[in-house]
């Protein structure tokens, strides 16, 4: 088995407010995040390939393949949008650094064809990254 | 599907590599620059890993807030702008390696009440750095 990872970045705004909470409780629990204009990252995703290589190719998967893919599903989604108001997958959620690796999971999975999905890590900032494994991993 | 979040802090200390089971010339042949006696520091990055369902209402596996806090009081504020060796009561009959610092941080991080730890990732310098994940076959980090 080989892994293969390719990074992307994407610059997005967010706001954290939940409706079922007062705006006390807003924010008590989710800070300067609730800011209700809300704020931006640049996000930086990896994602992890594995699988054998192909004796013709050399290859797990193209890596042309794996941009096209990313640049479908990810960056026309995501890059350069407020994810509360312009990712439907999102609504209703709190787009927490959690539940955006937990979409592009989603969104990758079955599009990945050649060798399986091994992971999504998607840092926030420099100091903050969510990594999310397919069930059965280690 | 399986999420862990990892949060990233920085701290700077130093340390002496000397252990008290070894004579003078074994310190300074194992531990070379290390074992200098006025001791040296580094710039250290710790990465703290969790696991845990997200909670639906807030979308998150643990409130950041809850573990810069937790991470502040029992890692930073103890051990940041120290010497390891004399000013931290678990290095005084421990040698302050990179690998027992790991430890030592996980298992004061190990009963964080707001997810589970899954591991400790430590940095010494932009080429050395050190995990610890508990024991594998124990469940004191479960």
């Amino acid at each position: 088995m080989v892994y293969l990872t390719r990074k992307i970045e994407f610059s997005a705004a967010h706001l954290y407010h939940n409706p079922a909470f007062s705006a006390e409780e807003n924010r008590r629990i989710f800070g300067k995040c609730n800011n209700p204009n809300g704020h931006g990252h640049n996000y930086v995703l990896e994602v992890t390939v594995g699988g054998e290589t192909d004796p013709r190719t050399g290859m797990v998967l193209d890596l042309k393949e794996l941009k096209e893919i990313l640049e479908r599903e990810i960056m026309t989604r995501m890059d350069h949008r407020f994810l509360n108001y312009e990712v439907p997958e999102l609504a209703g959620q709190i787009p927490t650094c959690e539940n955006i690796a937990a979409l592009i999971w989603k969104l990758l999975e079955p599009k990945i064809n050649k060798g399986r999905l091994t992971r999504v890590r998607l840092w926030e900032s420099p100091d903050l990254y969510v990594d999310c494994y397919g069930d059965g991993a280690r | 599907m399986r999420l862990e979040l990892t949060r990233r802090y920085a701290l700077a200390a130093s340390h002496r590599l000397h252990s008290p089971h070894l004579d003078e010339a074994e310190n300074q042949r194992i531990y070379g620059k290390c074992n200098n006696p006025y001791g040296h520091g580094h710039n250290y990055f710790v990465e703290v890993t969790i696991a845990g369902p997200v909670d639906p209402a807030t979308g998150m596996i643990a409130n950041l807030s809850d573990l810069d806090g937790y991470v502040a009081r029992e890692i930073i504020e103890p051990f940041d702008h120290t010497y390891l060796n004399k000013d931290v009561e678990a290095f005084r009959d421990r040698v302050p390696t990179t690998e027992n610092f790991c430890i030592e941080i996980f298992e004061r991080l190990k009963r964080f009440p707001r997810a589970r730890l899954v591991r400790i990732r430590l940095e010494e310098t932009g080429r050395n750095s050190f995990e610890y994940a508990g024991q594998r076959n124990g469940d004191e980090h479960e």
